[in-house]
């Protein structure tokens, strides 16, 4: 088997900024110029208690092993903002490939083209930027849409799931009647942080007797270790990125 | 407008995608017959359809940038976006996007509320149209015209699916032509009486 070297995209600096200070400050360089990393990729990383934790470079590939040319626009696209919502978190912004058209779609494309012939009746996406990309994904491979949301937002009957954050809980809901036993969905959502959110949804939905092929998102941030917290689940994703401002220089 | 009076007149799409979209009453309150089109999201074929619809009418507008209002502005602009070959860009509740922002504010019942737009989403020029599921008082959908129109782009429509019947002929918002798929529907066997809140609605010019 060739193994495709990684692919480190790293981002463009002007030739007189020097590199960031390990505490964040305010001479790190413009959001704009920060990316995240395009590792190797599309990276399906499968979950299972067998398999070790190898670092993501070296993780099984999908059959083409050849990196997807169309990966290196989506993961320039998006645009790393510092300190959002708070001090230390280099926040993921999906806003900018939603304004690059091409972009956008090739996203969806990456995913359809995985999930089209795979018997998917559902799209599971999570409030709110979930609603972005499943939609048009499950629109394209036939599938229903639902939407997983905060609580006291959806109307009628729901049930919901507990999860926990930094501090405190949290609940996601999805109506009932919505989803039937034995049909197997994908979850949705842009980003995989602590995998906390995606936890749930995969229990909201297992709970009432779904199958839940895969966990699909834009981005990972691998050292936050939120597919150890999938179970079994596979989780699938584009692009993976640093949580950290000292990785960007 | 609605797409009935506008050359959709007996297009079966519409009727299917109408029962489609449940009611469910005394949503969020007594009172509001709540306009639930998270049913029309599991009929693929009426989700297909309400997309389609707007697609045919904006393919050739020469649309440059969909709007959508969090949260379920988000659940059609996006797919509207990417068939007619448009940037998508989400309107959202304070403090949800990051970067530069500007905020528009707009009434509701008791108080105010306000939406927020990416200063760096939409150049003079760009050509705009804006998506909600539905509208009722069209006070969160001027606010968003207000955010476009502050950045430069000029907005050419807002479409909805679900719109009151306020107006015969075509419902204006700032001057702006709204686009609606379908009337409200209500329960018929509902034995509360039903306030005005929800259905005593003005289109604001």
């Amino acid at each position: 088997m060739i193994r495709t070297p990684s692919l480190l995209r790293r981002p463009f600096f002007s030739s007189s900024s020097s590199p960031p200070p390990p505490s964040s400050s305010c001479i790190l360089p413009p959001p704009s110029l920060l990316r995240p990393h395009l590792i190797s990729t599309p990276i399906s990383l499968r979950c299972s208690a067998a398999d070790s934790r190898s670092p993501p470079n070296r993780e099984m590939a999908t059959a083409d092993n050849q990196q997807d040319p169309r990966l290196a626009g989506i993961a320039s696209a998006i645009r790393v903002i510092p300190d959002f919502p708070k001090a230390g978190i280099m926040f993921q912004d999906i806003t900018t490939l939603l304004l690059d058209v091409k972009a956008f779609r090739d996203t969806i494309d990456l995913f359809v083209d995985r999930y089209k012939d795979k018997g998917i009746s559902v799209v599971a996406g999570i409030e709110a930027r979930g609603f972005i990309f499943g939609p048009p994904i499950a629109l394209a491979i036939g599938a229903k849409f639902v939407p997983l949301r905060k609580p006291k937002k959806l109307p009628g009957e729901v049930i919901s799931e507990e999860y926990s954050l930094e501090y405190g809980t949290d609940k996601i809901e999805m109506h009932v009647g919505a989803v039937q036993a034995g049909e197997r969905a994908l979850i949705v959502d842009d980003l995989i942080a602590t995998g906390g959110t995606l936890n749930a949804a995969i229990r909201l939905l297992e709970r009432v007797g779904v199958e839940v092929h895969e966990c699909a998102c834009l981005m990972e941030l691998p050292e936050l270790k939120g597919r150890d917290r999938l179970g079994d689940k596979p989780l699938f994703v584009l692009v993976q990125s640093s949580v950290d401002a000292h990785d960007y220089h | 407008m609605f797409a009935a009076e506008n050359g959709l007149k007996g297009d079966p799409r519409l009727e299917a995608i109408s029962q489609a979209i449940r009611v469910v009453p005394h949503f969020p309150k007594k009172g509001i017959m709540f306009q639930d089109i998270t049913t029309l999201l599991l009929d693929h074929k009426a989700f297909q359809d309400t997309v389609d619809i707007f697609v045919d009418r904006y393919r050739n507008m020469d649309i440059s940038v969909v709007a959508g209002i969090e949260a379920r502005g988000f659940m059609f602009g996006p797919s509207i976006a990417l068939a007619i070959g448009a940037k998508f860009v989400p309107l959202r509740k304070p403090k949800k996007l990051p970067g530069k922002v500007i905020c528009e504010e707009y009434e509701l019942e008791y108080g105010t509320d306000c939406l927020e737009m990416q200063v760096d989403a939409v150049q003079p020029g760009d050509r705009a149209l804006i998506v909600d599921d539905l509208v009722a008082t069209g006070g969160t959908l001027s606010a968003a015209i207000r955010l476009l129109e502050r950045m430069g782009a000029q907005v050419v429509e807002c479409g909805c699916v679900v719109g009151l019947p306020e107006v015969k002929g075509q419902c204006r918002l700032n001057g702006k032509p709204v686009y609606i798929l379908v009337e409200p529907r209500e329960i018929d066997n509902c034995r509360h009486d039903i306030s005005s809140e929800f259905l005593n609605v003005q289109c604001s010019g």
